[in-house]
């Protein structure tokens, strides 16, 4: 074997007394993609920093990164420059954050090339056309001059890769790249990535916490827990046979299962027609009402008691407007009916009786509960509202009850939110929700925001509670694996309205429009995408040097 | 109950008396930021010190045992006719009242004998007299009828800072006024808060068009001249305490409206604020029980800061003469008779520490609060 382009030893970083990872090594060859992958928190984001030595003068380090056989801890900064963004670059998780607002494309990208190749005006923007046409931006003269916030999130993490990929690096340090992008979106840039790296030669460093995307991209993946590399090895026989208790976990841990059966003679228990929610655009002087934002557009849905209607969509599809709206946290128009009571046209007051038998779960579990309550009051809050006659030792009873049925210990109750990790906070936010022994509760992506074994835990248990109480969900989320593991039925959105509609394995079997289609593929198969959907790259346009 | 009782005692005990980590760590960050910490304890002793004025510098004395019975003349008006005079209300400075008391009992006084408004009659000579050790016990007792060898001829009468042109113990005045300024800035304090805070809370939580009228409508209040508007106000109705701190709170609450209205924007976009609506909380419960504690950290910040401009907005208007009633003790009145008689430097220069020491001392307690509830030092 010749000798690895990035060999990392014994690499140990700690700010202060964490160590954020122990000992670490592991080694990229020319042209291979590695992954690194693991849960938050587990050290993998700091390690692809370490690489460029971005992180904070705080973090001390010891052992050794070999690049090209130049140490680069021990590296001068001087050196360091040259080498990143040159021989080593980088693509951040967010674009949006990660591309400066004020600038328009041809300037950041020819800010690269000033630096390392001291390319300027005509030949830069040469240069900044050929780029932007490899990575897929269709027209690429006519968005020179765009700012990033004139882009879509793909497009602005094509221009990230192009970035990236001007000084046509050695190595490609890609910081969970997609997580912050649609699943068509995800499916696009991966298979972008992986064509590039084929034509360029270059390696890749892989940050993810997905392993769909690992099968799909990497050579060999590197398993990261606590700071550590727990198992190494090819893709294939990784995950065809993990060796360490915890890859098998991670393995094990996609949600799984299937939702209870659904009785459908049962009487619906939720029946909406025509529901609408428009934000009006308002321009001029007079604030004359221009035309509308169709966040929903004309949804009809009904929900059989026991049922769990799924609500697909990518981002901007309108599927969380929708939940808000059937709870009227937001104004909207049409009929809402929710257990024999129509929601519509009641005052704050009359809607009071009706929201202990509605209820909802957010997603992000750090924001949905207040950090300066104790967990019996986020949890007793409602049982305060609906029975305020309940003396003090019976809330406790029941708050208590309610937190023994999400799995927490009663203690738990007179400790704050931040004392608890995302997983047991959103245990919390199911127990504030399930503490009122609501009828029918709309899930707003409760699990996107968690760690993929923790997912698959509150899947598990959001099931349990349903059969327990014969609860009736409305379950919204972009996550296609943890729908078909709880839906019965299925929505599938976009732009506001439904694309597809029906019983979920149906769907999931045997989708019938295209869009649906696309969704599918993109998530349980991401090599395999539709081209359609993507501009094609032209491997023409490549004579990169 | 009790078992569960003793068991949340139990859990609860560990955590430092109630005080969360976060308001721990801003506690500590307060402590130490040392000049701060100092500041607030040089304050709250002259504070509590002032607030017992009665009790350093009277004109009667605090406990009298006259014929076998015990009064306490710094508390209740006894009439003169107890000691045998014939006035309403007793002037124990009075030397027949004093030969009276010490002929039938003892009593004892305060260090210093004279009140705010007390008038030394045996004054060595007319218009503002300098402070005593300024001049020998000779010239000070010149006027008592049996001069040095006089009872009345001691330290309780000794003015340690001098007179006013009108014979009044500056050292008293500067007590008494002390302690109304303190108190008044304190009062005025704390209801422009709440008002401001309501008032921000309101705008900040219903936003739109509610938001939209009142922010015009303090933007128009605002825009109108204050300091003419007392002058007028306090030219028509005879200035008391309270109705000054009615014509200042006019103006003085707008100050927390912006930044409280600000904190309610931010956090009723909260997911928690939309679990509170979910569960059908009523909106002045979210709005105390969610979203206040937010705007307190911004409210308790600007907090010794208003205070301190209080206290100067009062002692302007006394300067000026547009403050409280004639005869208050004030620092702003202090001040007025400093630069009107150069030739007693002692009352200008008092007027001037006393109230730069205040504002040094407001603004260092300010400035240690606002570090230690600034976010960026207390996750650090």
């Amino acid at each position: 074997m010749t000798t690895p382009l990035l060999s990392v030893r014994d690499l140990t970083i700690s700010f202060g007394a964490n160590r954020a990872t122990r000992a670490i090594s592991f080694d990229i060859a020319k042209g291979e993609t590695v992954a690194l992958v693991g849960e938050s928190g587990s050290g993998k984001s700091v390690t692809a920093l370490s690489v460029l030595k971005l992180l904070p003068p705080a973090a001390q380090f010891s052992g050794q990164i070999l690049f090209k056989g130049q140490d680069l801890i021990t590296a001068p900064e001087p050196e360091l420059r040259a080498v990143r963004g040159n021989d080593i670059s980088m693509i951040f998780q967010e674009p949006m954050s990660s591309l400066n607002p004020v600038h328009t494309i041809e300037r950041q990208i020819g800010e690269v090339l000033a630096i390392h190749r001291g390319v300027r005006a005509t030949a830069a923007r040469k240069r900044t056309l050929e780029l932007l046409d490899a990575v897929g931006i269709p027209d690429p003269a006519s968005r020179l001059a765009s700012y990033p916030h004139q882009l879509s999130g793909g497009q602005r993490q094509r221009m990230m890769i192009a970035m990236a990929l001007a000084n046509e690096p050695d190595l490609l340090i890609a910081d969970e790249p997609t997580t912050a992008l649609d699943v068509t979106v995800q499916a696009q840039i991966l298979t972008l990535l992986k064509t590039l790296q084929q034509r360029l030669g270059m390696a890749m460093l892989f940050i993810t916490h997905d392993l769909g995307i690992v099968k799909k991209i990497a050579d060999r993946v590197c398993v990261m827990t606590n700071g550590q590399i727990v198992e190494t090895g090819p893709v294939g026989p990784l995950f065809a046979d993990p060796q360490h208790a915890y890859t098998k976990h991670l393995l094990a841990a996609e949600p799984r299962g299937t939702p209870p059966l659904s009785d459908p003679a049962a009487p619906a228990i939720v029946d909406v027609a025509d529901l609408k929610v428009w934000f009006p655009i308002k321009r001029g002087l007079l604030r004359k009402t221009m035309g509308h934002i169709k966040a929903v557009d004309g949804i009809d849905l009904s929900i059989r008691r026991g049922e769990t209607l799924g609500v697909v969509g990518e981002s901007g599809s309108g599927k969380s407007t929708l939940g808000y709206a059937l709870l009227r946290l937001i104004p909207s128009q049409g009929r809402i009916v929710v257990l024999g009571s129509a929601v519509q046209g009641r005052s704050w007051k009359a809607m009071r009786p009706l929201r202990a038998d509605m209820q909802i779960v957010f997603q992000d579990p750090f924001g949905s509960l207040s950090p300066r309550l104790s967990v019996d009051r986020i949890i007793g809050e409602g049982l305060a509202v609906h029975m305020p006659r309940l003396s003090a030792s019976e809330r406790d009873e029941r708050v208590v009850k309610a937190l023994q049925e999400v799995g927490l210990p009663p203690e738990a109750r007179f400790r704050y939110p931040h004392e608890f990790s995302g997983g047991q906070r959103q245990r919390i936010a199911i127990a504030r929700a399930m503490v009122l022994e609501p009828k029918f509760v709309v899930l707003d992506e409760p699990t996107s925001a968690l760690d993929v074994s923790i997912q698959a835990q509150v899947v598990d248990l959001l099931r349990d509670i349903q059969q327990r109480h014969g609860l009736t969900y409305m379950f919204i989320s972009h996550d296609l694996k943890v729908v078909r593991a709880l839906a019965n039925q299925l929505i599938v959105m976009r732009n506001g309205k439904i694309v597809e509609q029906g019983a979920a394995k149906d769907i999931f079997e045997a989708p019938q429009t295209d869009y649906t289609k696309a969704l599918m593929e993109a998530a349980f198969d991401v090599a395999v995408v539709t081209p359609s959907l993507d501009p094609p790259v032209t491997p023409a346009s490549l004579p990169l040097v | 109950m009790t078992d569960q009782a003793q068991q949340a005692a139990v859990l609860e005990a560990p955590r430092n008396a109630r005080l969360s980590p976060l308001n721990r760590r801003r506690w500590s960050n307060f402590k130490a930021n040392r000049r701060g910490w100092w500041s607030l304890w040089i304050f709250l002793a002259l504070f509590l010190a002032t607030l017992g004025s009665e009790f350093i510098s009277n004109d009667r004395p605090i406990m009298v045992s006259y014929k076998g019975e015990l009064l306490f003349p710094a508390f209740v008006d006894y009439p003169e006719s107890k000691f045998g005079g014939f006035l309403a209300v007793t002037n124990y400075r009075d030397e027949f009242v004093a030969s009276d008391i010490a002929a039938n009992g003892w009593a004892v006084w305060p260090p210093v004998h004279f009140s705010y408004q007390t008038v030394d009659g045996f004054l060595p000579y007319s218009g503002s007299v300098a402070p005593s050790w300024l001049i020998g016990w000779e010239e000070i007792c010149a006027r008592y009828p049996l001069q040095t060898a006089d009872p009345n001829c001691n330290w309780g009468n000794y003015h340690w800072l001098g007179t006013d042109e009108r014979g009044r113990d500056v050292l008293a005045r500067l007590l008494y006024g002390f302690r109304i300024s303190v108190l008044f800035g304190l009062t005025l304090t704390l209801f422009s808060s709440v008002i401001g805070v309501v008032a921000g809370a309101v705008q900040g939580y219903f936003g739109g068009w509610t938001d939209l009228l009142f922010q015009r409508f303090i933007e128009i209040w605002t825009s109108v001249p204050a300091l003419y508007l007392l002058l007028i106000i306090s030219s028509v109705i005879a200035p008391s305490f309270w109705v000054l701190l009615g014509i200042l709170l006019l103006f003085s609450w707008v100050s927390l409206v912006g930044i409280v209205r600000a904190e309610f924007l931010r956090g009723r976009n909260f997911e928690y604020i939309a679990a509170a609506r979910a569960l059908g909380v009523s909106n002045l419960t979210i709005m105390f029980r969610h979203l206040l504690p937010n705007a307190m950290v911004a409210t308790l910040t600007f907090m010794p800061f208003i205070l301190s401009g209080s206290v100067v907005t009062l002692t302007s208007l006394d300067l000026l003469g547009f403050g409280l009633p004639p005869g208050s003790p004030s620092l702003g009145e202090l001040l007025a008779q400093g630069k009107n008689d150069l030739q007693a430097p002692w009352l200008g220069l008092t007027g001037f520490f006393t109230i730069a020491i205040m504002m040094t001392l407001l603004v260092f307690i300010g400035e240690a609060v606002r570090d230690a509830f600034d976010p960026r030092k207390s996750m650090g």
